[in-house]
């Protein structure tokens, strides 16, 4: 079972330093944060080295930190069944951009496939090369990403009130 | 001489207002269409189980719209959803009818505030007969709820077939 | 007397099979089809897809050659809610994610805060052993559904009202100690909604004796039965590495012969102090993996469910009895105000892992953030994968012995 510190060093190593933007060792949950040119491969890297082997992708958000912040981008949480060890990585894409795109990660582990899809109907994060982008919960008309915080909520839908 | 009134085994003549007769019949074997959607349709199931035992009140569950005569509204109704239940309404024989069950059904439930995916009532998209309140309803309240059906049931007449508007 | 009309109701003529088409179109074209394929559609409504789900199958005939699930139909803004409302009045929305264990999901929510607040591992013990055993109890319920349910998919109409009346005693419990059946807001922040009552502990080890020889019967009418063994063995076998790239957790990645159990992994709450096997899949009627697998898993699970409330009973009974100074509610903050951070939390339910990921900003009693990870979401991902190739009938089996709950998989 790995610290937190030698997985950063150890994506270091393999993919370069410039892969981690920034990092927080210190709190409960560890978290790297991730460029997003890299990230296709820091991910492919955690599942097949050997002493890592990151096998199971527990969850996949997408957060929305608000129209002040200038970010908008998506959490992992991956975790090693065999090895025990657990990170979270982060990706953010600027927020301020018609369609925030970052990689899709679902062809390294499929659990990603349907998270993707409800990261881009809820909050409207693209994801580059994923094998289906379309809505999942919301209806394939609906207007907007309810999640968002500076969403609004349309008054009809099919000429059905929305509001209470 | 009242339907009720007969006795078995004694050869009599049975009198009655054929509104009565066939509201006699339509009351005792309500058919729904198994329309389960959220936690009141795991109610609903409980209710048609062994403990609570619709299927002595006549009421068999269904699998298709078109071989219902009621539909019982068990959960939450979305926009993504509603489209559908009024296919499924319209895919109704008549005479048919329509419990909403829980408050969800009823306006929307908890979801009423926050919910930007939930239509606030299915009345807004198909005319209910009876409501039943709670979340999720006793297998009682259905009971009671099946049983107040059943009232208006027994006062409707061929002469003023029950023909509510769509909303 | 006409159905009453709601005064905001009003719709025109609208043409909705243009509706229906643009909120939910198809997924396959009818020009890539070969001449003996068709697109079949399941649901929303159908008796057998265990709520809402609509499936859109292309068939040769009666082999299911691709399925395309559509979700959605349940969507209730649960993560809306959740970052709209304080912690403890998201509780009850909670208890209608998986509406069949809602226990297990207040538990899994409320860890997750407590965790942020850092009063876990302060609680009193009762709590945390009443905790354990209405959450086992939960498990039992959601399992006999389960069972029930996927022997009514298969055709077995017995094992459905056996399940159910053995059910109904469960919620009676549940309702004598919460006040509801089936959705019911009892484990808070801190501690309990209120202590379990009088003679409850008596009760659970009656129930206990009552449902150890009804658990034999049932087992006796389906799990060997011929019929249901030709239903499920070698259906819809989930090879291990499928199961845990795509996620899944829970019954269904045991049933695929891994021995993974939060309770043991994690060891939260006071599970470390108690004796329970985790039981998995062995292949025993046709592969591993395969539904009967699965099926197999839950029904093992309920007996392991069983001997945690023998413990639980016996604890509860003699080493931390309830006392005129024991509140359910000592610990229960009057502001659930975490710390600035983040913090994921994850939980055995019956159904999977539950997981809750939240990013509190320190300052408001609401979360930014608040994920919820549902295990039907990953494990009912993996159904396209496994039923290529099989019979209509077939992907039935299937869906029943991977039991999602819509309301989880929606949220």
């Amino acid at each position: 079972m790995m610290t937190a510190a030698s997985i950063l060093q150890a994506i270091a190593a393999q993919v370069g330093e410039e892969a981690i933007l920034s990092s927080d060792l210190q709190v409960a949950q560890p978290y790297l944060e991730l460029a997003p040119a890299s990230l296709v491969a820091v991910c492919a890297f955690l599942r097949d080295e050997p002493s890592l082997y990151f096998d199971f992708l527990e969850c996949l958000s997408g957060v929305d930190e608000g129209p002040e912040a200038a970010r908008i981008g998506v959490v992992y949480h991956v975790r090693s069944i065999t090895r025990g060890h657990r990170i979270v990585l982060k990706c953010w894409a600027a927020r301020g951009d018609a369609a925030p795109t970052i990689p899709s990660i679902a062809h390294v582990w499929r659990a990603a496939d349907w998270h993707e899809r409800e990261a881009f109907d809820l909050l409207g994060i693209h994801f580059a090369g994923h094998p289906d982008l379309r809505r999942i919960l919301m209806p394939e008309d609906w207007p907007g990403h309810p999640l968002r915080k500076d969403y609004v909520n349309p008054e009809f839908y099919h000429d059905f009130k929305t509001a209470y | 001489m009242g339907i009720s009134d007969v006795k078995s085994g004694e050869p009599d003549v049975v009198l009655a207002r054929l509104d009565d007769l066939i509201n006699w019949a339509r009351l005792n074997s309500l058919w729904p269409m198994g329309f389960g959607l959220a936690c009141c349709a795991i109610e609903m199931m409980a209710t048609n189980a062994s403990h609570y035992d619709l299927d002595r009140m006549g009421v068999f569950p269904r699998p298709s719209p078109r071989q219902s005569d009621v539909m019982i509204v068990s959960g939450t109704v979305t926009f993504k959803m509603a489209d559908r239940i009024r296919r499924l309404y319209e895919q109704m024989a008549e005479p048919r009818y329509v419990i909403s069950m829980g408050s969800c059904a009823n306006c929307g439930g908890p979801y009423w505030e926050h919910g930007y995916h939930v239509l606030k009532g299915v009345d807004r998209v198909i005319p209910v007969d009876v409501y039943i309140p709670g979340c999720p309803p006793r297998p009682e309240a259905l009971i009671g709820g099946i049983m107040m059906l059943q009232e208006k049931i027994r006062n409707q007449s061929l002469g003023t077939p029950n023909n509510p508007e769509m909303p | 007397m006409s159905a009453v009309q709601h005064p905001n109701a009003k719709r025109t003529e609208l043409d909705y099979a243009e509706l229906l088409r643009r909120s939910a179109p198809s997924k396959t074209n009818l020009q890539d089809l070969a001449s003996e394929e068709m697109v079949l559609n399941m649901g929303p409504q159908h008796p057998s897809t265990h709520g809402v789900l609509r499936l859109e199958l292309v068939t040769d005939g009666e082999i299911v050659l691709e399925v395309v699930p559509h979700l959605g139909y349940l969507h209730r803004c649960f993560e809306k809610h959740a970052e709209s409302l304080p912690y403890p009045q998201t509780i009850p929305y909670t208890d209608r994610l998986d509406y069949l264990a809602s226990m297990n999901n207040n538990w899994a929510f409320v860890m997750g805060v407590e965790d942020m607040m850092g009063i876990t591992g302060k609680l009193p013990k009762r709590v945390e052993y009443i905790r354990v055993l209405v959450a086992e109890l939960n498990r039992i319920a959601s399992h006999l559904v389960a069972i029930g349910t996927f022997g009514l998919d298969v055709g077995a109409i017995t094992p459905f009202l056996w399940c159910f009346r053995d059910r109904e005693h469960i919620l009676k419990m549940l309702e004598w100690a919460s006040g509801a059946r089936m959705l019911y807001n009892y484990v808070w922040i801190g501690g309990l909604f209120y202590d379990i009552p009088i003679g409850f502990e008596e009760r659970c080890a009656e129930f206990v004796a009552y449902f150890k020889p009804k658990l034999a019967e049932l087992n006796g009418l389906m799990t060997e039965n011929f019929i249901f063994v030709e239903r499920t063995a070698g259906v819809g076998v989930l090879p291990l590495d499928v199961a845990i790239n795509y996620g899944c957790s829970g019954p269904v990645l045991r049933g695929s012969g891994l021995k993974m159990d939060l309770r043991r992994l994690d060891g939260y709450s006071v599970y470390p102090e108690l004796d329970f096997e985790v039981c998995i899949g062995r292949g025993e009627m046709g592969k591993v993996g395969d539904c009967w697998d699965r099926y197999k898993v839950r029904v093992d699970e309920v007996a392991e469910s069983l001997k945690i409330i023998e413990q639980c009973v016996e604890k509860l009974t003699k080493a931390h009895p309830r006392g005129d100074n024991f509140d359910p509610r000592a610990m229960c903050p009057p502001k659930a105000r975490p710390k600035a951070g983040e913090y994921y939390s994850r939980a055995e339910n019956p159904k999977g892992e539950l997981g809750f990921y939240f990013i509190a900003d320190g300052k408001r009693d609401i979360p930014l953030r608040c994920k919820c990870r549902a295990p039907s979401f990953s494990n009912l991902s993996v159904v396209p994968e496994i039923s290529r190739g099989v019979m209509i009938s077939d992907l039935i089996a299937i869906l029943g012995s991977i039991d999602f709950v819509l309301g989880e998989v929606d949220r």
